[in-house]
């Protein structure tokens, strides 16, 4: 079975992190990783660039792009894409595609800073 | 990361929202600061005995102003403090506070505690220094080491800051869409200022300085937090990100400038570049441009580079251009010079730069520019003129090195060409 592990925190709080407290905690959780990765369970990691630089487009008829995360409470988080693209439009098309094969909802769209592909098949 | 880095790390993170709130509660900054402390103090010896609070800012606002209050009191009737274990279970009243102070609430005492820090009679260093102390809880020290001045001149800068401001009655009623947008504009001029404090640091003092461009960053990114649609503080966090990019590549080891056209550009973080290209995707789709975007433009397009030869000099061009008309000034067009020399030739470049020399005769960059122009041009008596002027008005001595570098480079090929002059061969090769 597959499970996605899904990191929330105060992004304010991360922000406040020195370079060298942000460094220690990205060793000590890479020591985790790398006991995973060993025993090939572990797939693709990313680290968010943070919410500032993300969109949203709901997907409305038309759909509408609004800056920042997406802020609603009343839906869940169902799935994610990591998509390769030149730019945010670029991304935004992708959005708009498959949110035209399933309109409702919404997509935020955010850059992906650091990202491990991982060996999970 | 141990207790006490991580209660750090929270009243730092805590700290603008909860000095903002406590201000427009006292209506006056130094009762403010004062109760924000006595609540770190009191975090400090709760928090590793308690747990963290879920909300550190609401627990921080609530603890400020009941302390603050018990202060007035005590004065008053010369009445006990309550005891800390009166205030260390503080979840319900704690919830309630966050309700109260709601997003609205918690954007406008943020940008108010900026606003009133960027103060249109302080000198620019004053409102760093200002705003550094009382929005990042920098220390008077760190401050003091970041301007290379003594700690009790700097004590005595913030302190003079304060007190104009105090004098200056800014309004704490929750700001209309106009009055709101100044402030905005005036604070992110304000962040600007923090960064270049760091970003024009020379070698010997860059790593001392660094942090200011750090905290700049931080200031911007939660300036687009509260205001997330603005495109133009989606374009000055995206400059901000896009220089700071290139830190580690731009001096080098003798702590010497390196122009942008011979940075290794292994160096420059990716990570701060893919936001700031992120960001400045999304400013441009709202089609309200301003100074920050054009600027920031412009970093994307050398960022988007892979080297100097492939930088597109001709839309660079254009956009100072477009800079140039949104916000004129004689550096603009010395830089906008800089693209013309690569998208058009030095002779191009030297003359729109020749009518600025009235307006740039103390401009250390101005003669670096015109001197490389005129070095190029083959002119090399006239371009070391201007270097020897650029070395003159250098403010930091990588500043100087780097011209130095330039005029031993002209020295070098003035020695080769006297030898190729000589020689005879020098006019057949340069004028066919």
């Amino acid at each position: 079975m597959l499970y996605a592990l899904l990191c929330y925190h105060d992004e304010d709080f991360v922000g406040s992190w020195s370079k060298e407290q942000d460094a220690t905690v990205m060793a000590k959780l890479a020591v985790v990783q790398e006991k995973l990765a060993k025993q090939g369970r572990l797939g693709p990691v990313a680290r968010l660039l943070p919410t500032t630089a993300a969109a949203t487009l709901r997907k409305d008829d038309p759909p509408l792009v609004i800056d920042g995360p997406y802020a609603e409470t009343k839906e869940q988080l169902l799935g994610f894409y990591i998509v390769d693209c030149e730019n945010l439009d670029a991304a935004l098309e992708v959005a708009r595609d498959l949110g035209a094969a399933n309109p409702g909802g919404s997509y935020e769209i955010r850059p992906v800073g650091v990202f491990r592909p991982g060996a999970v098949s | 990361m141990t207790d006490a880095a991580w209660i750090d790390a929270a009243l730092t993170s805590a700290r603008p929202q909860a000095v903002g709130a406590l201000l427009r509660y006292f209506r006056d900054l130094d009762t403010a600061e004062e109760a924000f402390q006595n609540a770190c103090l009191r975090a400090l010896k709760s928090w590793p005995q308690n747990g963290p609070p879920r909300d550190p800012a609401a627990w921080l606002i609530m603890v400020g102003r009941n302390a603050a209050i018990d202060e007035v009191r005590r004065n008053r009737k010369q009445e006990p403090l309550p005891e800390d274990e009166a205030i260390s279970d503080l979840d319900d009243a704690e919830d309630e506070i966050a309700e109260r102070l709601d997003g609205s609430h918690y954007r406008d005492d943020i940008l108010r505690l900026l606003f009133i820090c960027c103060h249109k009679e302080l000198p620019a260093t004053q409102q760093i220094a200002l705003a550094l102390r009382v929005v990042s809880g920098l220390s008077v020290k760190q401050i003091a080491r970041a301007f290379l001045v003594g700690e009790a001149a700097m004590e005595q800068r913030i302190t003079r800051a304060k007190a104009r401001v105090a004098q200056a009655s800014v309004p704490f009623e929750t700001p209309g869409a106009v009055e709101r947008s100044e402030r905005l504009t005036a604070v992110a001029a304000m962040i600007y200022l923090i960064f270049n404090e760091g970003y024009s640091a020379s070698g010997e003092t860059a790593d001392l300085r660094m942090p200011l461009s750090e905290e700049a960053i931080r200031l911007a990114r939660l300036l687009l937090r509260l205001f997330p649609s603005e495109p133009e503080i989606m374009g000055l966090t995206a400059l901000l990100l896009l220089q700071h990019a290139r830190a580690a590549a731009r001096y080098d080891a003798d702590g010497a400038l390196i122009l942008l056209e011979d940075q290794d550009r292994s160096l420059w973080n990716k990570t701060m570049i893919a936001e700031g290209l992120a960001l400045i995707d999304k400013a441009m789709r709202h089609r309200r441009s301003g100074p920050y975007q054009i600027q920031a433009a412009i970093a994307a397009l050398h960022a988007r580079a892979a080297s100097s030869d492939e930088t597109d000099w001709t839309q660079i061009d254009l956009l100072y251009g477009a800079l140039e008309v949104v916000q004129p000034s004689p550096v603009v067009t010395l830089n906008r010079a800089v693209a013309v020399s690569k998208a058009r030739g030095a002779q191009a470049a030297l003359e729109m730069i020749e009518p600025l020399a009235g307006r740039l005769s103390n401009y250390f960059y101005f003669f670096g520019v015109r001197g490389a122009l005129l070095m190029q041009l083959d002119r090399n008596e006239e371009a070391h003129v201007a270097f020897d002027r650029a070395i003159a008005l250098a403010h930091s001595s990588a500043e100087a090195a780097h011209i130095r570098m330039q005029i031993d480079r002209l020295k070098r090929d003035s020695a080769k060409n006297s030898a190729k002059d000589r020689a005879g061969i020098r006019g057949a090769a340069k004028r066919p």
